[in-house]
């Protein structure tokens, strides 16, 4: 039997290992980390770069624990983080419900690939998400916000292997238990 | 044969369709979304869940503190750090008086009582200390440290020490929202230092400079000029600092010249700002007569804007 080189280990789980359902204050500290990452206080070029971490984290337990994390979680986080950022009401809450309603759908097909492949996809959802709120404000009036829009989506997507094994690691067997 | 029934056991019961969920709150994100551009009846519930941010978001300065302080101020102590904090606050404290605002409010005082006029300004201000930008890409705002508990309106006008920086928008208890005067829906009137003219600087979005609108081509406005604000609103008392001219396109065809500015205030880096008291008592809108409806139709779609 081929020997998994990663049990136990920092990295990412390979897809026949079975990890153990996540703890659910695991899952809130997580989404609170998430929200604070956001809330983070950065100017100046920081500001284009910054990806959104609680997409990030929420896709994660959206496509992970689909039990506990759903479209209407998504959607309250999303109201917490338009009072951060005083955006219009509703806009990432949203932008959050599609993100979360995308994970459902492409949960079982995303967790077959390898990490970066998955990355490829959650860019697709990230951007998704950020045309949502492009769109509700160009409803409301906002000028163009020219290609730099985009990055944040994209180094978002770049993060998606490190936030997956950062939050799989708690949940991942621990070597003892695992030992074949 | 007995059928089959076709209800799940409990166990596979998972509720409504993830579809079903997501056209629920769907609908409910855009009904809060006009809700709240439309009519602005979620002030309270942005209030109250704010408070509830309130303490993680004053948590999360603490990393950034200490980072800034290790790596700005890596080498020297702690001692010159905390100096140098409150020489930068009592800096932006005097602003007005580097400006020539005290002075000029002293000859304002002198004049007014020669003329026995009641004092219309009240000189009260409130230091306040940026927390964070505004993570939003399509506005231009910083959030500060002080709001309604510290005295802050909505409305009042906040500088730094070199000039105007924004407007207060939105008041929350302990803190409150300042629009910079880069944002779209900003405009600050202002007066040409050199020649006195009068104008509007219109802000105009994240990554563009600001601009006087509506000026004609034979304006007398020259690259470098300064523009101070002149007090017309009511907002900022005259003679603040605003901004630079930095560029001026006269083209024939158009209507009107295009004179872009560079904002004088740190804008977008001054860590103190100072918050201004609202003028206290304005003279009455005189009533307009009626039949001149464009005229208040311009004047309506302005006041909104501030």
């Amino acid at each position: 039997m081929r020997v998994l080189p990663h049990v136990g280990s920092f990295g990412p789980a390979s897809p026949e290992e079975i990890l153990r359902p996540a703890r659910p204050w695991f899952v809130l500290l997580s989404l609170l980390i998430g929200l604070l990452a956001n809330l983070a206080p950065v100017s100046g070029v920081a500001m284009t770069w910054r990806p959104d971490f609680l997409a990030l984290v929420l896709l994660y337990w959206c496509i992970q624990e689909p039990r506990y994390v759903g479209v209407g979680t998504a959607w309250v986080v999303g109201l917490l983080m338009d009072v951060g950022d005083a955006t219009v009401f509703g806009q990432h809450a949203l932008a959050y419900a599609v993100l979360a309603y995308g994970a459902e759908y492409f949960r079982r097909r995303v967790l077959r690939f390898p990490l970066w492949q998955q990355a490829v996809q959650v860019a697709g959802l990230l951007v998704l998400c950020a045309l949502i709120v492009l769109l509700v404000r160009f409803v409301g009036g906002a000028p163009p916000p020219g290609w730099r829009y985009l990055v944040s989506p994209l180094v978002g997507a770049l993060l998606w292997p490190l936030v997956s094994v950062l939050l799989q690691t708690p949940q991942r067997p621990s070597r003892s238990g695992s030992r074949r | 044969m007995r059928p089959i029934t076709v209800d799940p056991p409990a166990f596979f019961n998972r509720g409504p369709s993830p579809l079903a969920r997501l056209a629920f709150f769907g609908i409910l994100s855009l009904a809060l979304l006009f809700a709240d551009t439309r009519y602005r009846y979620l002030e309270n519930v942005r209030q109250t869940v704010a408070i509830a941010l309130y303490p993680l978001q004053r948590a999360l300065e603490m990393p950034g503190a200490a980072f800034a302080y290790v790596s700005g101020y890596f080498g020297a102590n702690r001692r010159m750090a905390d100096e140098n904090a409150t020489l930068r606050q009592e800096l932006v404290a005097r602003a007005p008086a580097t400006q020539g605002y005290v002075r000029e409010q002293g000859e304002n005082a002198r004049l007014r009582a020669l003329l026995d006029v009641r004092t219309q300004y009240a000189p009260t201000a409130i230091a306040v200390q940026v927390l964070y930008a505004g993570r939003d890409p399509f506005t231009q705002k910083v959030f500060v440290d002080k709001g309604t508990s510290a005295g802050v309106q909505a409305g009042a006008g906040v500088i730094d020490e070199n000039g105007v920086v924004g407007q207060v928008t939105r008041v929350f208890p302990y803190m409150s929202e300042v629009t910079l005067l880069t944002d779209r829906d900003q405009a600050v009137p202002v007066q040409v230092e050199r020649s006195g003219a009068r104008s509007v600087l219109f802000g105009n979005g994240t990554g563009r400079s600001p601009e006087l609108r509506f000026t004609s081509p034979s304006a007398d406005l020259r690259v470098g000029d300064r523009l101070v604000t002149s007090g017309l609103d009511g907002t900022y008392p005259p003679g603040l600092a605003v901004a630079q001219i930095v560029d001026v396109v006269r083209d024939s065809g158009q209507m009107f010249a295009r004179i872009f500015c560079k904002p004088l205030a740190g804008i977008d880096h001054s860590e103190f700002l100072l918050v201004l008291s609202q003028s206290a008592a304005l003279p009455a809108r005189p009533e307009e007569p009626g039949d001149v409806d464009a005229l208040k139709k311009g004047g309506r779609a302005r006041g909104r804007r501030g």
